[in-house]
């Protein structure tokens, strides 16, 4: 049904709204995650009874449904809007210098998004199947215990890389995809939108900094 | 000044087109640039060559026919500023300058240079106007407006219809000209109370002709000759939303 939507407005604004709650989600994830950041004991314990408090709540798990229902949307959208994209450009420039007059990660939130999908598969192989469809053993609370799996996983530097890649690709995505949604959804007060502009680049640096963190500190404490 | 052109040459629509090498010798400094492809046509047609076709007509940078992409920017390196008034000081002797036509889906090549940009006529045809009776011009005073909304609408109607903006954004998306054309008829008075049908009618039209999406790089802004803000986009698809969701029809 989707694919019948054809007005490219419309088409943006579904963008838009799935970006926000997926930006939105962002927070939460990185609230929850920061546990992690805990000492040991305690974050071990903490973290498995917060990741099996969201596994049993109903309303969390509607909630994800959104979540799931916003990431497809919004990489449909993007693979429609791409080939839109496309047909309109018709033939290239031979000589093409318009790269002077916008940002690079502006022009280039596809190749950013496919980095950060690609992530989100790896990411939900590695961590969501596991935990939900996987076998984990259980903490001294009887919870399964994701703080263990996360930790191994953190060990090895060539998986924090891969990680901190994405990170970054996530972070240029959001510098320029929280304001550009905004415009898309019709803010054009120019008072407010200079405001977004610059709560967009604290948006983007705050969640990349606090998801880079994470793996990094766990890396360094975990060296033997 | 001596000028090495590169001037894309194209006989019709289905022909591939390809770049043509030209020298130009005793360029003067102070030549607009349609003067120097003036003098370059000038040459052609002596050596019995056909002359390159390119788009004017005010050359004073207010009418919006002249535009071609210039070194791979729309109306070349100076910003705001149109084909017609940018000048052959701003390059220097030996230069290669390459030249071609807009070129978007929706702009088909006509000759050379030269482009179809009815697309855009179609956009203001389809709902760029206010429907009032005609008669004697009213009364200036009965219809109330503040100085600041009338410069803002004012601001957005200096619009000259280019197209540079299709050609710098990278989705060949026409946005900002149809944004520009609906803030600037929603922000009066006499045009707000259409707004809804002139937005819903505008946007599908701009689809209709085949442009693309619009994702904010901001690049159209950038190389307009009149700095036609972005946030007419944004009053669009303001204006675009509100009708969907409130207009009965």
């Amino acid at each position: 049904m989707i694919w019948f939507i054809k007005n490219s407005v419309t088409r943006k604004n579904l963008m838009a709204l799935t970006g926000l709650f997926l930006s939105f989600f962002l927070i939460v994830h990185l609230a929850g995650n920061l546990q992690l950041l805990l000492p040991e004991a305690q974050a071990r314990l903490q973290y498995n009874s917060y990741s099996q408090f969201l596994g049993g709540n109903p309303i969390v798990l509607i909630i994800s449904f959104v979540l799931y229902a916003c990431i497809i949307l919004h990489t449909i959208d993007a693979i429609y809007l791409g080939i839109k994209r496309k047909k309109a450009n018709g033939v290239s420039y031979s000589k093409d210098m318009r790269g002077r007059a916008s940002t690079w990660y502006s022009r280039h939130m596809m190749a950013l998004g496919i980095i950060v999908f690609v992530f989100l598969i790896i990411h939900f192989k590695d961590y969501w199947y596991i935990y939900k469809f996987g076998s984990l053993p259980l903490d001294e609370n009887g919870n399964k215990d994701l703080y263990t799996l996360v930790i191994v996983s953190f060990e090895q530097l060539w998986y924090v890389i891969i990680y901190i890649i994405a990170i970054v690709a996530l972070g240029y995505h959001l510098l320029h995809g929280v304001f550009s949604a905004h415009r898309t959804i019709g803010l054009y007060h120019p008072v407010y939108n200079s405001i977004i502009k610059v709560l967009g680049v604290i948006f983007a640096l705050v969640i990349s900094i606090g998801y880079i963190i994470i793996p990094i500190f766990i890396y360094i404490n975990h060296q033997v | 000044m001596k000028i090495i052109l590169k001037v894309w040459r194209q006989k019709n629509q289905q022909d591939k087109g390809r770049f043509c090498e030209y020298i130009l010798e005793n360029v003067n400094r102070d030549m607009s640039f349609l003067e120097m492809l003036d003098m370059l046509n000038n040459q052609l047609v002596k050596e019995g060559n056909p002359a390159v076709e390119f788009d004017h007509d005010c050359r004073e940078g207010i009418c919006g026919q002249c535009g071609i992409m210039i070194n791979g920017i729309a109306h070349g390196p100076l910003k705001n500023t149109t084909t017609c008034q940018l000048h052959m000081r701003e390059f220097k002797d030996g230069d290669t300058i390459y030249v071609e036509p807009f070129k978007a889906n929706a702009f088909p090549v006509v000759r050379d240079l030269k482009v179809d940009r009815s697309s855009l006529d179609n956009i203001i045809a389809s709902g760029g106007y206010v429907s009032v009776d005609t008669g004697q011009a009213p009364e200036a005073n009965s219809i109330p407006i503040t100085h600041q909304e009338a410069e803002d609408a004012f601001d957005a109607a200096a619009c000259i219809g280019c197209g540079a903006c299709v050609a710098s954004c990278k989705n060949s998306s026409a946005a900002l000209f149809t944004g520009a054309k609906i803030t600037h008829l929603a922000r009066l008075p006499q045009g707000e109370k259409e707004s809804a049908t002139r937005t819903l009618t505008m946007v599908d039209k701009m689809e209709e002709e085949g442009f693309g999406h619009c994702s904010n790089t901001e690049a159209c802004q950038v190389e307009c000759p009149e700095n036609i803000s972005v946030l007419n986009i944004a009053r669009m698809n303001y204006e675009y939303n509100r009708a969907k969701l409130l207009f009965k029809k």
